[in-house]
């Protein structure tokens, strides 16, 4: 099992929200990305970030992992939620902030600041 | 052009499509917005129904013809 691998799953199941994006959130690479991102700051997610474009294999073996093909991905406590059109779509009609509030209790929106962490 | 081969894939994967609309979003070429109507969404949670359309669209998004797709999914019921 890669090194890469164990390091991508063990952001998905030890962070309470992990957005795998194009970029980060200061300098965002992708429209889809940015979407994702200010659904999830709309919503008060602690966000994690986590940039895809430093090395093309961090892309593959996340797909590997979630079978999800395209970027961005977002995981909540360590189950995908989808892309950006879900999430957006989750936003929109309250569904995210439900599925935030279930997940990681009533208070989540003071669960940590956004941060970005680094696989390679 | 690939939004016909897009088009193509699709139609393959949903025959009983009752809307199918793949849209260039940029006129550049790779970046798409897809609406498919369904009854194979019936019942399917919103993360199965676009995983459908990805499977279904994975060539074009492997080799890159796609660099970015927006997918929008209606069930028929």
């Amino acid at each position: 099992m890669s090194e890469l691998r164990d390091q991508i799953e063990n952001v998905i199941d030890s962070e309470d929200v992990a957005l795998f994006m194009k970029g980060t959130p200061q300098l965002v690479m992708c429209g889809n990305s940015r979407r994702a991102l200010e659904a999830l700051r709309r919503a008060g997610a602690p966000v994690t970030a986590v940039d895809v474009l430093p090395d093309p294999r961090i892309r593959q073996e996340l797909s590997a992992v979630s079978s999800w093909p395209t970027i961005p991905q977002v995981f909540v406590r360590g189950e995908l939620v989808g892309g950006a059109d879900i999430v957006e779509e989750l936003a929109q009609n309250g569904e995210l902030e439900r599925t935030l509030t279930e997940k990681l209790g009533p208070d989540y929106r003071n669960a940590g600041a956004e941060r970005v962490v680094a696989v390679a | 052009m690939a939004v016909d081969r897009l088009r193509g894939l699709l139609g393959q994967a949903f025959p009983d499509a009752t809307e199918l609309a793949v849209e260039d979003r940029t006129g550049g070429g790779d970046h798409f917005q897809v609406t498919v109507s369904s009854s194979r969404f019936d019942g399917l949670p919103l993360l199965e129904q676009h995983r459908l359309v990805n499977d279904a669209l994975a060539a074009p998004l492997a080799d890159g013809t796609i660099h970015e797709l927006r997918i929008k999914t209606k069930g028929t019921q």
